[in-house]
């Protein structure tokens, strides 16, 4: 089974990558040959066998509902390529 | 003294035959001079660092001190460091400031070791050559057209041509171990949980580990007592007691139990990293270890299930790229979905972005149980294999690669046979184990590796064998010519 050219188009939009036109043939190939090699997984019989998430048999730890944080908002978004009265700006959303 | 090790340079400071100030500005200057033809470092930090040196000379004069108080380090980029620049190889981040320290970057400041800069390593730690770095390529000192190895190959490069004494790298499928080899030092992947994620810039988050890149296992051994131990800020961290790392390091390894797998020295092996391995074990032989074959029959599968859970991780962990709160940003973008998908394709580079599509890919609605399932009950079918053979010894010993470092382009535009090359490493990852890559010899003026991989938390048992290996071999002694 390949990865065709609209089965790319279709992961870059769910990737949110801007694939240019020029670049879909050599990717749908590289991807084919990729999904190729995962395969080969298929040679193993897994029933019966549970999915192994993390290497370590793990917890989720509580902590108390306690501020920890201080406010940094301007540190972090001194980071930011483009920012107003404190909020991050986006192209308009709601018409 | 720049070939010093850790431990040399610790009791330099002591004697007072050199101050941290003129150690640092020795190894700013290295640095300086070398970078030039190997690419090791992105960021080099003249000034914080020997405003920092300048202190540690205070602190050892009035004894407020630790045995490593002034010592010159690496940090990979990789790891955020507070008001310095912190890219993860990429364009994405070309202009981050980091607005706080990794907790590993924290620990090592607060014992007294001083940051140099930040090392070169593949976008995003995606590679195992170095070569998709934004920064261009690191070259490898033992031979300028070869590779590094990846993807921390910057500071791999950094400590074998001595710019500096030691350094830090990350491990998700081989990184640390890889160039370790392919560069002569010695590397060390503890086990999962070991050393705090907090601050280090996520890649595969059950797969990613930082550790020590040094010139020996003894030293490996000073900064794995300063950067291990649990951290509140990493769910993933273990709560669980260190120990002092150097305390059984001469500790006699006779009678201990050595396997060595049998599909680790099958047919893709370069024969002459065969010989050199054999020749190694022989020696941990002489020390009275004992060898006995081993089994991982699903050795080759780990492959295909690393290559699914990496990429899926990748492609959630980096979704947080989106142009708004920090990194690229693309211009003029006329709705949100263009600012997304033009931001990451301008800002990510070719092998990023094949992975998170790859990882979008396998995640994807209808393909889910396929692949990612599929590739978990992989995961664990490699980790109780793993399981079973530590029931009958207490390490694996095996070649750290199948051959010696490649040359710059010849697997760049291969991806496959890149991936496969991780054939030895990507296991111990999936499995969580610690595993440690120590110089074994060379091939053509290249270095080999071989890698111990150890139980759960045994990592005192693996810097234990390496070191007492390092006590009757030179390998790890040797210095790439014009850089002695």
């Amino acid at each position: 089974m390949s990865i065709d050219k609209s089965e790319v188009q279709k992961i870059a939009l769910l990737a949110r990558l801007a694939i240019g036109d020029e670049d879909i043939t050599s990717i749908s190939k590289e991807l084919t040959d990729i999904v190729e090699l995962i395969k080969t997984m298929n040679s193993v019989d897994t029933t019966d066998i549970e999915p192994l998430a993390h290497p370590l048999e793990l917890f989720s730890r509580l902590r108390t509902d306690e501020v920890t944080e201080t406010d940094q908002r301007e540190n972090f978004q001194a980071n930011s390529a483009e920012t107003k009265d404190g909020y991050y700006l986006v192209p308009k959303v709601i018409e | 003294m720049h070939q010093s090790t850790l431990t040399e340079l610790s009791s330099a400071l002591e004697l007072k035959k050199i101050s941290s100030e003129e150690l640092t500005r020795m190894y700013i200057e290295r640095c300086k001079k070398h970078n030039n033809s190997l690419n090791c470092f992105i960021t080099i930090s003249e000034e914080s660092a020997i405003h920092k040196a300048k202190i540690a000379d205070k602190k050892r004069a009035s004894g407020d001190c630790t045995p490593l108080t002034g010592i010159p380090i690496a940090q990979k980029d990789i790891f955020c460091v507070n008001e310095i620049k912190t890219t993860c190889g990429s364009k994405m981040l070309s202009n981050f400031i980091a607005p706080y320290d990794a907790t590993l970057v924290k620990r090592m400041d607060e014992n007294g070791f001083i940051m140099l800069g930040k090392t070169n390593m593949d976008e995003f730690a995606m590679g195992s050559s170095n070569e998709t770095s934004f920064f261009g390529p690191v070259k490898n000192p033992w031979n300028v057209s070869c590779v590094p190895g990846g993807s921390s190959g910057g500071s791999a490069s950094a400590v074998a041509a001595r710019l500096c004494p030691a350094a830090t790298g990350t491990d998700t499928g081989g990184s640390i171990r890889q160039p370790a080899s392919f560069c002569g030092i010695t590397g060390l992947k503890p086990t999962y949980g070991r050393v705090s994620r907090y601050g280090m810039i996520a890649f595969a988050s059950s797969l990613d580990q930082g550790g020590p890149m040094t010139q020996t296992a003894e030293d490996a051994a000073l900064i794995m007592n300063v950067i291990s131990g649990f951290d509140k800020h990493d769910s993933t961290s273990v709560d669980k007691k260190i120990e002092d790392y150097t305390k059984s390091l001469n500790n006699s390894i006779k009678g201990l139990k050595i396997g060595l797998p049998k599909q680790y020295f099958e047919e893709n092996l370069n024969s002459e990293v065969a010989d050199i391995t054999e020749a190694s074990i022989k020696e941990l032989e002489k020390l009275g270890a004992k060898c006995i074959d081993v089994d991982l029959p699903n050795t080759e599968l780990s492959i295909p299930a690393y290559y699914v859970v990496a990429p899926a991780e990748c492609s959630s962990n980096l979704s947080r790229y989106d142009g708004v709160r920090f990194g690229h940003r693309c211009d003029n973008p006329k709705d949100l979905i263009d600012l997304y998908s033009r931001s990451r394709q301008e800002g990510f580079g070719k092998e990023v972005k094949r992975r998170i599509m790859i990882g979008t890919y396998v995640l994807s609605a209808g393909y889910y149980d396929a692949y990612y399932l599929k590739a978990q009950k992989v995961r664990q079918i490699i980790s109780d294999d793993f399981k079973k053979v530590f029931k009958n010894v207490d390490i694996l010993a095996s070649p750290t690669t199948t051959g010696t470092a490649f040359q710059l382009n010849e697997k760049l535009n291969d991806p496959i046979s890149m991936y496969l090359s991780d054939i030895y490493t990507v296991s111990a990852n999936l499995a969580g184990l610690p595993a440690i890559s120590i110089p074994s010899g060379f091939i053509d003026a290249l270095p080999v590796g071989m890698q111990l991989i150890g139980n759960y938390f045994q990592e005192s048992l693996l810097m234990n064998v390496a070191h007492q290996y390092q006590k009757v071999t030179d390998w790890h002694q040797k210095i790439p010519s014009g850089y002695q």
